[in-house]
């Protein structure tokens, strides 16, 4: 087997330790993701998901356990922190209000500018993650500040795919933006995974998000709680509730259609997997009745 | 002298200045709203579409460029009644962060009634109720900046509150917050016009918030283009999607039932009411 692009292992973090104020973030989480794949994070506030990701590229370091990239422990030099910075790209919550240059171009190419490559490759890269973002070319030379905050949003994002991360983390990718700019920004994400083959980490508190990517991980407390696929997950809902997280509203009205009695499957959590599983019921009764 | 009428804007126009030769673009068009004393109104748009620019009118926050907005009887345009109007009508915001401007919770509730010049004893009692209604009374010596985010808006809210406004226009309030964090939120807005028949308009472009609304306005372009009760307004799949909203999926559901041979009404506002359906269509 491939070995993972991303390794977390037995990995701990305590803020403050020795004062008063001291809590423990993470508590021996064991987490791997590889190459490709697109994952989601979920949890509730302060359940530690935040602290995790930036563990992802060294921004904060284990108090206890280790982050491999590429099998290479990040924390071991100055030089696999620096890889590991350029290689695992952050965008973070309302990722539009860290832009800061004159230009869109400008603030596109300050990340492979930090990594040192000449003028052509920065000014090739640039023009690639505008075009992942879906920022027109004319847009390279006007100010962020006169973009809209979904444009703002995907530049800023684009500022992070210039560096042509093997591992995308997103943190609330979608927070604020209305449902058409939430489609172009998830289709974006997975155009840059369909060419790169990078892999994809989404964190987030919606569950319809959770539901579009392969695999989801739910950590509460600081551990993970729940890893699988949206189907295992979604149909452990009242494990989820109790973790002060829902399902989707489909779920829940399958959930509700299965509680009054109706032989429905668990875990659905699509309008399309509903759709075809009561369609599929309503034939099978329908069938059932003319053979009688 | 009491009001029927909230807020009434007549044929609202307004753009922002360019700075420049350019020609402004109209940000608002001939926007004709009435919203009622104590009524919940949701006002949904895409990104773009006006929706917040319109909340901004309802305390003078912003002034028309071409027709009026009335707020208790007052126009906004008249200089002299903007301080009345913006203690009838509060404002809360997207990001709570923003909203908080003391150490101490209870210091920041009082802010606004202290800058109206209440008296101290007076401040105490709304600081006290107005805390208790969002339910972060044992909070108040709390520092705010430690709260959740759910938290640090019930705060901005409480704010709101102990100005006793008639109305509180609340823009995109849940768009920073956690499931749980919107949920309190929703349910506060819910308990002002029930509990003390607050007037409530709700910007949002969660389709799902509107649900409680008493009545939904559309917006598209700078222009009202939808405006019915939530059941009505739910029911236009189709004419909302090419407007860049979703419906809820307790909604697409059904309509995707209906494009599979169901013949389901698709009023149902709750995953409980879609269930519900769905089961008596298979009875």
């Amino acid at each position: 087997m491939a070995k993972p692009i991303l390794k977390i292992e037995a990995l701990t973090h305590v803020y403050s330790q020795g004062t008063p104020f001291e809590k423990t973030a993470l508590d021996g989480v064991d987490l791997s993701i590889d190459r490709g794949e697109i994952i989601s994070i979920v949890g509730h506030t302060g359940s530690g998901k935040s602290t995790l990701i930036q563990h992802f590229n060294g921004l904060i370091k284990p108090t206890a356990g280790a982050v491999y990239f590429d099998g290479e422990d990040i924390n071991a030099s100055k030089e696999s922190v620096k890889k590991a910075r350029s290689k695992v790209g952050l965008v973070f919550q309302y990722p539009e209000y860290q832009l800061f240059e004159e230009t869109v171009y400008k603030d596109i190419a300050f990340g492979p500018g930090n990594m040192g490559l000449d003028k052509d490759d920065i000014d090739v890269r640039v023009r690639e993650a505008a075009r992942f973002v879906g920022i027109p070319a004319e847009k390279l030379d006007v100010s962020p500040f006169d973009l809209s905050g979904g444009e703002k949003r995907r530049v800023a994002i684009a500022g992070v795919v210039a560096m042509l991360p093997d591992v995308l983390v997103l943190d609330e990718p979608l927070a604020g933006l209305d449902p058409g700019g939430c489609e172009d920004i998830l289709n974006n994400i997975r155009g840059y995974h369909e060419e790169t083959g990078a892999a994809i980490v989404m964190v987030t508190h919606s569950m319809e998000i959770a539901a579009t990517t392969d695999r989801i991980v739910v950590i509460d407390h600081g551990r993970i709680a729940l890893d699988g696929t949206p189907g295992d997950i979604f149909s452990r809902g009242d494990e989820l509730r109790a973790m002060g997280l829902e399902t989707p509203a489909v779920t829940k009205v399958v959930d509700r259609l299965r509680a009054m009695g109706l032989d429905l499957p668990a875990g659905i959590y699509t309008v399309r997997q509903a759709r075809e599983a009561i369609c599929a019921l309503r034939d099978g009764r329908k069938g059932g009745e003319d053979r009688a | 002298m009491t009001h029927d009428i909230a807020i009434k804007t007549e044929d609202l126009m307004f753009f922002y200045a360019t700075g420049d030769d350019t020609p402004p673009r109209e940000i608002l068009k001939d926007v004709d709203l009435e919203i009622r004393s104590g009524e919940f109104v949701a006002v949904i748009g895409h990104n773009g579409s006006g929706k917040s620019t319109v909340a901004k009118h309802m305390n003078a926050l912003l002034l028309p460029k071409g027709g009026s907005v009335r707020v208790f009887g007052l126009d906004t345009a008249d200089e002299d009644a903007t301080l009345d109007i913006r203690r009838q009508v509060g404002m809360v915001f997207q990001n709570p962060d923003n909203q908080i401007v003391s150490n101490v919770v209870e210091e920041d509730v009082a802010f606004a009634p202290e800058n109206l010049g209440v008296p101290p004893e007076e401040i105490r009692r709304r600081v006290d109720k107005a805390l208790e209604t969002v339910g972060m009374e044992e909070y108040k010596e709390h520092t705010p900046h430690l709260l959740s985010g759910g938290q640090k808006q019930r705060v901005a809210i409480a704010g709101v509150l102990a100005m006793n406004p008639k109305c509180i226009v609340f823009d995109e309030p849940t768009a920073m917050l956690d499931p749980v964090g919107r949920s309190e939120v929703l349910r506060i807005i819910d308990a002002l016009r029930k509990k003390y028949g607050t007037t409530v308009v709700l910007i949002t472009h969660h389709m799902e918030e509107a649900v409680a609304a008493d009545r939904i306005i559309v917006m598209s372009d700078g222009r009202v283009v939808m405006e019915g009760p939530p059941r009505a307004i739910f029911t236009r799949v189709e004419e909302l999607r090419a407007l860049g909203l979703a419906v809820p999926d307790t909604t697409y559901l059904l309509w995707e039932l209906n494009k599979s041979g169901f013949s389901l009404p698709l009023d149902a506002l709750t995953t409980e009411e879609c269930a519900e359906t769905i089961y008596r269509s298979l009875q």
